[in-house]
């Protein structure tokens, strides 16, 4: 495969200036052969699609429409049943406050969780802010959705409910059947954020009983910039565009199509439907390794369900160490960690605090994301990197000599300034 | 036969050296921006550096540059987002924008808004009277746009920006057909808010900028993770952002020489319509210097773009995201032109990489396609 030749920046040596990345669910590197696919698109077939008087807007939207049957296919979707935007969260945006819009002559209480995007909550929150009311449920610790609970959440007028595929953080994997089939039952239309799913988990929309489902190009090898959302047909799904225009995408989104980047989103989702299945296997080994050689050290959490959940992630809060410093001892590694000021938010992650973490675990957690060109020496090297550092950190720390002196840290009553 | 490419106000080609800025950012790994580590960190130089060479050609402040997915999105963000702030208020845009700034103006109607629309006159030139009058009425945002798609008119904006201004209502541009064609300045045009957008200026599509006034209280379009200060969110598309950065450098070292050539390109041609006895749009009025929008009464825009199509060269009969539909330009019936002959419009736009040679060859064919159309329609008679 080409793809090693033009990966070797990717092969980090584990400096500080050329870490190893294991970040990919913030975002992939582009796999070569999507990169390949794109670049014609932008050089001799620059054609606006919407041109319909000469052969460069032809080209453009035939290329279009072949990526539109490649993302279809691997969702198990009609292409009809996809609309191209720029990204999960505009098609977060598009589905909740498009959907919401439109039936809210229906009802106007949605359901979501704490633990969705920040592109999920903050439309919500948007939506409540315009006079609807939402409930924001709490998963289980394992990160689960609670199947009663959420039943018990549906009111009459429960117009919209919206649950994320697989988590950002810690990469569990909801029930979304059972989930859809509560809202079948009730006349809910049912959202799902699935930037995270595709490649990682088999999606197939002819039997999953979801409305509408948000996609992302780049977190799945292909560019950043392109995303889709799947509007179901039968029955039929209406939506409120959000952005008006030229009338685009049927009207439901309107704007001049990105060509070359929706050719990477159908490059990258033609090989995730060929390769995902051995991949996986890959991953799923290193993902196992990795965590076999972490949990050799004491105190040490994992976050969020192990088993119903994606073989690519791995969440782990590692007790008595302080989360900024954490952060600073590993940078020959690429990562996200919980604590503050690795984001634009000040707060620990809220998704670990959903979980029922304190604080001090969610500031100490560091999240591993293994992707397509990971490989067995950089896994070998954060685990002896992680053992290493977190050694030396603990040494430094008197809550560590505490603990370790079989002081019960809960118990303490600490002393006000 | 490779076409000749005549369609530059629909999009353009990206320049190699756009393309040579953009390619370690789809081939090598980049990290998402708003991670912390070295990958992250050097998205977000990226993107800062991109932002300072937009500012730079939109004579704005980089802190006044907020990145958007397309043009569209950037109109959508500005009449939604500003009117959105003031509740109940008027929207006020001209007859003659884009849709992307007059179709969110008229979705805003069912939620409490008004929205009217200003007219222009026979040359397509803003009625500033028909502005005052309406300005009477509490407004929240005027849109007009700097220079138009089809016709190339340039608007005054400075002035309409005044009388906005006066009125206590925001004001708002659409620069998209401005930007690379002729000076613009954000601060000079006195506005809250500008459109300016990439693949119009030989930059890739999937990049656009609304530039705003920091004072303007806008809501955001999109809701997550609060990229670019919160105004909008989405992980931002970095290669096309570089791009675009690298395309507004050139377009500005390169506007002088756009404006001579294609200027030159647009006069010799048009100096050739003279015998063809067609209607020049506009052509007495300024407007940017690679457009001509021109019609034939009795032959349709549709069926000679078609013909031309066939012979190589690459025209619009409208703008190209209203191809779809066979109403006559919106644009045209504004400034009172009759349907009939509105329906027979066609658009060239030129770039700088025509050349006179083209300009010849394309108005021999045109001159024979008109020949033959009649023909034709005069057997069919």
């Amino acid at each position: 495969m080409s793809a090693s030749i033009e990966m070797q920046v990717l092969k980090g040596s584990g400096d500080d200036l050329h870490p190893i990345y294991l970040d990919y669910s913030a975002t992939t590197p582009v796999d070569p052969r999507v990169a390949a696919k794109m670049i014609p698109y932008i050089t001799e077939h620059f054609g606006n699609p919407a041109s319909r008087s000469h052969p460069y807007g032809w080209t453009a939207e035939k290329a279009v429409e072949n990526a539109r049957e490649e993302v279809a296919k691997l969702v198990g979707a009609d292409p009809r049943e996809i609309v191209w935007t720029s990204g999960a969260t505009e098609s977060n945006n598009l589905a909740i406050k498009g959907a919401a819009n439109f039936y809210s002559a229906k009802g106007k209480h949605i359901i979501t969780v704490t633990t969705e995007h920040k592109a999920v909550i903050d439309t919500v929150r948007e939506l409540e802010r315009q006079g609807f009311e939402a409930t924001y449920l709490d998963p289980e610790p394992s990160g689960l959705l609670d199947l009663e609970k959420f039943k018990a959440a549906i009111r009459p007028d429960t117009v919209l409910a919206s649950v994320m595929f697989v988590n950002n953080e810690i990469g569990v994997i909801q029930d979304i059947t059972a989930i859809g089939n509560i809202c079948r039952e009730n006349g809910v239309i049912f959202h799902v954020d699935a930037a995270q799913a595709t490649g990682k988990v088999h999606i197939d929309l002819e039997k999953l009983p979801v409305d509408l489902m948000s996609f992302s190009a780049h977190k799945t090898y292909g560019p950043k910039g392109v995303g889709a959302l799947y509007v179901r047909r039968k029955p039929r799904i209406r939506i409120e565009a959000q952005m008006h225009g030229g009338g685009h995408e049927r009207g439901m989104r309107s704007g001049t199509l990105a060509t070359h980047q929706i050719v990477g989103m159908g490059e990258a989702f033609r090989i995730a439907r060929e390769e995902m299945d051995e991949e996986n296997v890959r991953i799923r080994r290193l993902r196992d390794k990795l965590l076999h050689g972490l949990q050799d050290i004491e105190e040490v959490y994992v976050n969020g369900d192990l088993e119903q959940r994606v073989p690519h992630n791995l969440n782990i809060s590692f007790n008595y160490v302080e989360g900024e410093s954490l952060i600073m001892a590993v940078k020959g590694i690429a990562v996200s960690s919980g604590s503050a000021c690795t984001s634009a938010s000040l707060e620990p992650s809220y998704v670990l605090r959903a979980l029922g973490r304190s604080d001090e675990l969610a500031h100490s957690s560091i999240r591993f994301s293994i992707g397509r060109f990971t490989t067995d020496a950089d896994v070998d090297y954060t685990i002896s990197l992680m053992k290493g550092k977190i050694d030396k950190l603990r040494e430094l720390s008197p809550l560590w000599e505490m603990f370790k002196d079989g002081v019960d840290l809960s118990k303490v009553e600490w002393a006000a300034h | 036969m490779s076409s000749i490419y005549l369609d530059h106000n629909a999009t353009t080609a990206l320049d190699q050296r756009v393309l040579e800025s953009m390619l370690p950012w789809m081939q090598r790994q980049s990290g998402n921006p708003t991670s912390r580590h070295v990958f992250g960190r050097s998205s977000r130089d990226a993107i800062e550096h991109a932002r300072t060479q937009v500012a730079e050609a939109c004579g704005a402040y980089a802190s006044q540059v907020i990145f958007t997915a397309s043009g569209t999105e950037a109109n959508n963000f500005a009449v939604k987002g500003i009117a959105g702030s003031q509740a109940g208020s008027q929207i006020l845009h001209s007859a003659i924008e884009h849709p992307c700034v007059s179709r969110p103006a008229k979705a805003m109607q069912q939620t409490g808004w008004l929205s009217n629309a200003i007219g222009v006159d026979e040359h397509g030139v803003l009625s500033v009277a028909q502005l005052q009058q309406h300005l009477q009425t509490q407004t929240s945002v005027v849109s007009v746009m700097l220079a138009n798609n089809e016709t190339g008119v340039i608007q005054n904006i400075a002035e309409i920006a005044e009388l906005t201004r006066k009125a206590g209502a925001f004001m708002h541009t659409d620069a998209v057909q401005g930007l690379g064609k002729m000076p613009v300045s954000f601060t000079d045009l006195n506005v809250h808010a500008m459109t300016v957008s990439s693949h119009k200026i030989h930059g890739p599509q999937g990049a656009a900028a609304l530039i705003l006034d920091k004072r303007v209280d806008i809501q955001p379009l999109l809701h997550g993770g609060g990229q670019e200060r919160g105004l909008r969110s989405g992980t931002e598309n970095v290669a096309a952002i570089v791009g675009f950065g690298a395309a507004c450098e050139l377009a500005v070292a390169n506007l002088a020489h756009f404006a001579s050539h294609t200027q030159m390109l647009r006069d010799t041609f048009e100096l050739g319509l003279k015998s063809l006895n067609v209607t020049i749009f506009s052509q007495h009025t300024t407007r940017i210097p690679n457009t001509s929008f021109f019609a034939l009464d009795g032959i349709e825009g549709e069926t000679l773009v078609t013909a031309l199509d066939r012979k190589g060269f690459a025209v619009a009969s409208g703008s190209a995201c209203s191809s779809d539909s066979t109403e006559p330009s919106h644009v045209l019936l504004a400034m009172g032109i009759k349907p009939d002959l509105a329906r027979g419009a066609v658009r060239v736009s030129f770039g700088a990489h025509n050349t006179l040679l083209q300009v010849a060859d394309f108005l021999t064919a045109l001159k024979n396609e008109i020949l033959r159309l009649k023909q034709l329609t005069g057997v069919a008679a």
